[in-house]
């Protein structure tokens, strides 16, 4: 774009633009390089500090061990298992909502219309409400004598099922709080899907599911990777699910840590399992941006 | 192929309306909850009442909770505008030799378990010696939602011709007049957004405030300590308020940016 029309104009004047460019844009990325540098790396090489630190202690940076990873590795630790259930349970989410969230983003794109706008507010909206309080209105409807159970008895059942506490509604509650993060994205990458595109290829006389996978699919995936990812990595990191609706019945990694930072008092043995899901989110997250082009997903032309 | 449409849209119609419902229905259940007029919930209600709306609005902890709310979410509005007003000039109106590296580095602490953010941030508070408090809440929100300001931000400056600013500064005008006069007021839309974006995501945050705001308490922690220990109908009406003060401030300004749209088109 503006590098194609400079290229015609005079050498010097076409460096000293760039130059200037150049400085202006580092200007502008500084004070959040400020922000992110004291407020997400440092505490980042806080934790990796600690997690290097003598257990039980607060010797940060005072003395160095490998014991809290010895431990962590440990096999009669059930750590692992905490890391299965949020790494299982983080795929399933990602699963469901991928089935639950296409028609919609679809819908956004090419059905709604006029009304488009609107739903989206619908959708946004409850990431405006503290996730705590949604999820206890969860609770007030599957518990006993609640919504649910309250309605089938009036109407002559024997009563509701008992879900609440079991790891299953720890599943709905993830899929219920992550919709959105797996919604929005996936709407930007059928935005790149060109209408026309896909009206040649009917006019062709291509199948529906021929234009799905061979037109459609290929398209919009950049949008659809980037909302598998971030709903794969925030419900990696969910506690809310597990200790609202789940009623601890199973122990997911996050909580992991933090009882290892309350209850166990232990802050080298929770940060090391912190930087442990921090590589692997990070490596994770950095792998699939790089293969990633944001421009054209947020829209430059 | 008309009429194989018409199913297929009255199909994902139907389905976008299910899941709306689905989404809203927990809500719902909060507020039916917080009209009941005994302590315990029971479904079908037995008798409603405004007594514990009532209670929630005089009870003096709760204001100061309230308040505490309020206040740290208008300093993070405050100070991510500004810092992401720029963040999202660097993203996607400057070419620079960092901005791709730059794109994808903003987005880490986006896609970061908050719960395990907050808390390296109470070690980092902890490590360098600084007690925590609604101050130090204000800052741990503003890293969270920084990147995210930034992101809502750079979609309108995508759209943004950046002539009209060189045009200003060939007419003479110096950096501080171009960034008034032309470069504010076309992403005014973006900045707006990001304003409601901002206050928002802070007034609703539970994660990073459970870790940071030490003996303070914003509305999310104090719903999320009597939802574990000492459940009253006051939590249902104080997360019902909150959740009606979310949705009428969206909707102040959502009119409020549609009006200053229209006017400045007319």
């Amino acid at each position: 774009m503006a590098d194609i029309a400079l290229a015609h104009a005079p050498e010097t004047a076409a460096e000293l633009n760039r130059a200037r460019a150049l400085s202006a844009g580092a200007r502008c990325a500084l004070p959040v390089a400020i922000l992110l540098g004291i407020g997400f790396l440092a505490p980042l090489v806080a934790i990796l500090g600690y997690a290097f630190a003598t257990p039980r202690s607060f010797d940060v940076f005072r003395s160095f061990t490998l014991e809290n990873f010895a431990t962590l590795f440990d096999p009669s630790n059930t750590v692992w298992l905490s890391f299965l259930w949020s790494c299982g349970f983080a795929l399933a989410t990602v699963a469901i909502l991928a089935v639950v969230a296409y028609p919609i983003a679809y819908g956004l794109n090419v059905v709604f219309g006029r009304a488009a706008p609107l739903i989206s507010v619908l959708f946004v909206f409850p990431l405006f409400v503290s996730e705590n309080v949604r999820l206890y209105g969860w609770v007030l409807f599957y518990i006993k004598n609640g919504v649910l159970d309250g309605t089938l008895k009036w109407l002559g059942f024997s009563g509701g099922p008992e879900v609440l506490y079991t790891p299953g509604i720890t599943l709905f509650g993830m899929v219920y709080t992550y919709l959105p993060f797996m919604l929005f994205p996936m709407t930007l990458g059928l935005a790149l899907v060109p209408r026309d595109l896909v009206d040649a290829a009917r006019d062709l006389g291509a199948g529906r599911l021929f234009i799905w996978r061979e037109i459609e699919l290929p398209l919009a995936m950049p949008g659809i990777l980037i909302g598998m990812l971030l709903t794969f990595v925030l419900a990696i990191g969910a506690t809310a699910e597990a200790k609202i609706l789940g009623g601890q019945s199973i122990i997911v990694i996050s909580h992991d840590i933090e009882i290892a930072f309350t209850y166990s008092q232990n802050w080298p043995l929770g940060s090391a399992l912190a930087v442990i899901v921090t590589v692997f989110i990070s490596g994770l997250t950095l792998f699939a941006l790089s293969k990633l082009d944001l421009d054209r997903m947020l829209g430059r032309r | 192929m008309a009429i194989t449409h018409k199913r297929r849209d009255a199909a994902i119609w139907g389905w976008t309306l299910f899941v709306l419902v689905v989404i809203y229905l927990p809500i719902a259940c909060g507020a039916l909850a917080s009209f009941n007029k005994s302590r315990y919930f029971g479904f079908p209600v037995k008798q409603y009442s405004t007594d514990w709306w009532s209670k929630t609005v005089d009870s003096i902890e709760i204001g100061m909770i309230v308040k505490t709310s309020i206040l740290v979410a208008l300093l993070v509005t405050v100070v991510s505008v500004v810092i992401a007003t720029f963040g999202a000039l660097a993203f996607a109106r400057y070419d620079w030799k960092g901005r791709r590296l730059y794109q994808k580095l903003i987005l880490l602490p986006i896609f970061f378990p908050q719960p395990v953010l907050g808390l390296a941030m109470l070690l980092g508070f902890n490590a360098v010696g600084i007690q925590t408090s609604w101050a130090t809440a204000v800052f741990a929100h503003t890293v969270w939602i920084v990147p995210v300001v930034t992101l809502v931000i750079a979609i309108q400056v995508y759209g943004f011709d950046p002539s009209l600013e060189e045009a200003a500064f060939d007419l003479g005008c110096s950096r501080l007049q171009v960034l008034r006069e032309v470069t504010l007021p076309l992403l005014w839309p973006g900045i707006w957004s990001g304003m409601l974006f901002a206050f928002l995501l802070s007034w609703s945050n539970f994660p990073l405030s459970l870790y940071t705001t030490g003996a303070d308490s914003t509305i999310p922690e104090w719903l999320y300590a009597k939802m574990v220990a000492g459940y009253t109908p006051m939590v249902p009406a104080l997360g019902t308020m909150a959740t009606l003060g979310a949705a009428a401030l969206l909707l102040a300004g959502g009119l409020i940016g549609l009006l200053v749209r229209r006017r400045a088109a007319a």
